[in-house]
């Protein structure tokens, strides 16, 4: 770390000059933006393979592709959101936000910090290499179920391994790094209590990743010596169980899903209080909520099996559990909710996407609901239900706070404002056409769609045309927001250190533009106190 | 988190369907033991077999069905014939359905626990003795019971 040395005057020195400067940083805010623009790009490239689908079904028949090729699309499509797209982008604010919001200089292990980034471009790259090799990329969906990833798959499948290896050290790393930080460099002054939440949701998120991930890493490489080393982990003739396959996967899917939303919820619950002008409803309720629906994460997984020919104890247990999380979920919303409650709300871009969170997540919670019910899951399981729930919970959910966090501290990572009009276009672009992307999916999947089939019955063809053509509109509204996020960064207007007037949080007591280094003494505990998010 | 997933979750996995008959796992008995029969009580067990991966033998059930008494101990078998002129070895992997019937399915001996050899053109008789336990549930009255072949390497 760059503690000053007796020679430095200048506490303020800054970064390295030059490319070299990226790749050798170990300055959390460097490594942040390093996280968000690898993110976005992942997202562009995830989107362009979106888009590909979503031609493919805009009119019924094989127009575009071989069901092979569209195989692949879907497959790289969910692993790139997942593994490229999403969890570094929440990394990537980790990074940023967490050493200002608690006071801390930098995160605990920065070499680590820089390693745990620089493995994501390798394994990215590892990933979409795929593409072009023989026998194409993997097809076997982002679930990868055996024995279509283990019996039948392209060669190609063991760099997709490696791949997976090398995004898991990356994610763990990230996490230990965040618990380090949160534990042992938070100001001396603040209390695990007066953590705001965002570092609250991404402490408990760092021990689902330490949990879940290695369960990942286990499970590609059971499929490594099973595709290579005549293990049979997965292969019924050899005395092992397909079935088990999906235990082990999903024993790490669905803590998986809740890596993905938690440190959502954080960003939510700044953003409304802010807009608000009320302090947040139920702190220390939303910090148990978290806690728990992490915990019964780990207790569920069997509900995305229903159909694997459960005995009726299993599938009741699993389908009370997944019930149960609907629970915390709940205290969460209404909380929302209450602190929306006779405050004088104003709707700033961040804010719209904040309510729209509510909203939309709320859709896709209840659609949850009921794709957790063991005997109606018999008609909705594999259908394009599945498919509308999960991008409601992933697109409008996710997704929509990692721009929502981006529009709220862009003026803190810039020291610049946005345009604020565009913004607003933005965002009633990105809402309405997500909506027309989405909802008819629920639609086609309660009349039977399958999910993942280049092609489909004549009855599934105009809510096709519907989504597609709403998705064509999503996509390009990523075209604006880089527009906007790009004008931002060059030409925006110089903003105060609290350009949001009901925000509270250590990151507003810092410059307009945070400098390189921030809170080279920690901050007092009046501050802690005046910044904290509870009433 | 990793050795518990590729050490100890697939043997634990193992356990949990043999106990539980999760998954339709069939269970094993050693000896003839003596249970309580209720003679006026019939449940019917249907065979079936099929083959995985293009494996080159015929194989099918000797009969289709059979009426059984809970409690007692039947015979029955599957024939299997090697069409090709190379020497075949497969391993058969027993289901039961439905999965709250698998834990009273019983078996004292069954060509399912071990590789079978087949020579070419070699058509076997595999027998198959087992019993359906009385605590089954009242309300199951059919049970199907399917093997899958699969082809071994060596």
């Amino acid at each position: 770390m760059t503690t000053a040395t007796a020679s430095h005057d200048d506490h303020h020195h800054g970064p390295e000059k030059g490319l070299m400067r990226w790749i050798k940083t170990t300055n959390h805010k460097d490594i942040g933006t390093l996280y968000l623009w690898f993110a976005f790009s992942m997202l562009l490239i995830g989107g362009a393979l979106a888009m590909g689908i979503r031609m493919e079904l805009l009119q019924p028949g094989l127009q575009l592709m071989e069901p092979q090729f569209f195989n692949q699309l879907t497959t790289m499509h969910g692993l790139i959101m997942v593994f490229g797209a999403i969890m570094p982008a929440f990394v990537g604010l980790g990074n940023w936000l967490i050493p200002m919001m608690i006071g801390a200089p930098d995160m605990a292990l920065p070499r680590m910090n820089n390693w745990s980034f620089w493995i994501l471009p390798f394994a990215g790259g590892i990933l979409l290499s795929t593409f072009f090799m023989e026998g194409g990329a993997p097809a076997f969906g982002w679930t990868f179920y055996a024995p279509l990833s283990t019996t039948f798959a392209p060669d190609s499948t063991d760099f997709f391994i490696f791949a997976v290896h090398l995004l898991g050290f990356s994610s763990i790393m990230g996490a230990i790094n965040i618990i380090a930080t949160v534990l042992n460099m938070r100001a001396p002054d603040m209390k695990l209590m007066d953590m705001p939440l965002f570092v609250w949701t991404w402490l408990i998120t760092s021990f689902l990743l330490i949990g879940a991930m290695p369960v990942l890493a286990g499970t590609v490489t059971m499929m490594l010596t099973d595709r290579n080393f005549g293990t049979s982990f997965f292969d019924a003739a050899g005395g092992g169980d397909p079935v088990m396959f999906q235990h082990i996967f999903w024993f790490f899917g669905h803590p998986e899903v809740y890596i993905m939303i938690l440190p959502a919820f954080g960003v939510i619950s700044h953003i409304i209080p802010t807009f608000a002008r009320k302090p947040l409803f139920g702190y220390s309720s939303m910090v148990y909520a978290t806690a728990s629906i992490a915990f019964l994460s780990y207790i569920v997984w069997a509900h995305h099996m229903f159909l694997t020919g459960m005995p009726v104890a299993g599938e009741l247990y699993f389908m009370y559990a997944t019930m149960l999380i609907a629970v915390p979920t709940g205290v969460k919303v209404f909380n929302w909710i209450s602190t929306m409650w006779r405050g004088s709300m104003t709707f700033e871009t961040p804010m719209l996407w904040a309510i729209s969170f509510v909203f939309l997540f709320t859709i896709g919670g209840f659609s949850g609901l009921m794709l957790g019910i063991a005997p109606a899951d018999i008609q909705y399981h594999d259908t394009y239900f599945v498919v509308a729930h999960f991008h409601y919970v992933l697109v409008t959910g996710a997704l929509w706070s990692i721009i929502a966090a981006t529009f709220y501290w862009l003026p803190k990572w810039t020291g610049r404002m946005y345009n604020e009009g565009l913004a607003k276009v933005h965002f009633w672009w990105a809402v309405i056409s997500v909506n027309v992307l989405f909802f008819p999916q629920h639609f086609l999947g309660l009349a039977g769609m399958p999910r993942r089939i280049p092609d489909y019955s004549l009855q599934f063809a105009d809510f096709n045309m519907i989504s597609s053509v709403g998705g064509f509109a999503f996509g390009a509204s990523f075209i604006l927001f880089t527009y906007i996020v790009v004008d931002c960064i060059r030409n925006g207007k110089p903003t105060t250190s609290r350009p949001w007037e009901g925000a509270k949080g250590l990151e507003w007591t810092l410059a307009p533009k945070a400098d390189y280094h921030s809170f080279n003494k920690p901050p007092s505990r009046e501050l802690i106190e005046a910044e904290s998010q509870h009433s | 988190m990793f050795v518990f997933a590729v050490v100890i979750m697939p043997p634990i996995y193992d356990v949990f369907c043999e106990i539980t008959g999760f998954n339709g796992t069939t269970g094993r008995v050693d000896t003839e033991q003596e249970y309580e029969v209720k003679e006026d009580r019939k449940v019917d067990v249907s065979f079936f077999a099929m083959t995985m991966g293009g494996f080159p033998v015929q194989f099918k059930p000797k009969i289709s069905s059979m009426e059984v008494v809970p409690g007692k101990f039947y015979t029955t078998s599957y024939i299997a014939k090697n069409n090709t002129d190379q020497v075949v070895i497969g391993q058969a992997v027993p289901s039961v359905a439905p999965t709250d019937a698998a834990l009273y399915f019983k078996k004292l001996e069954c060509f399912c626990f071990n590789r079978q050899v087949f020579q070419p053109h070699e058509e076997l008789e595999m027998t198959l003795r087992f019993v359906v336990e009385p605590e089954l549930d009242e309300r199951i009255q059919d049970i199907s019971l399917s093997y899958n072949f699969f082809k071994l390497d060596k």
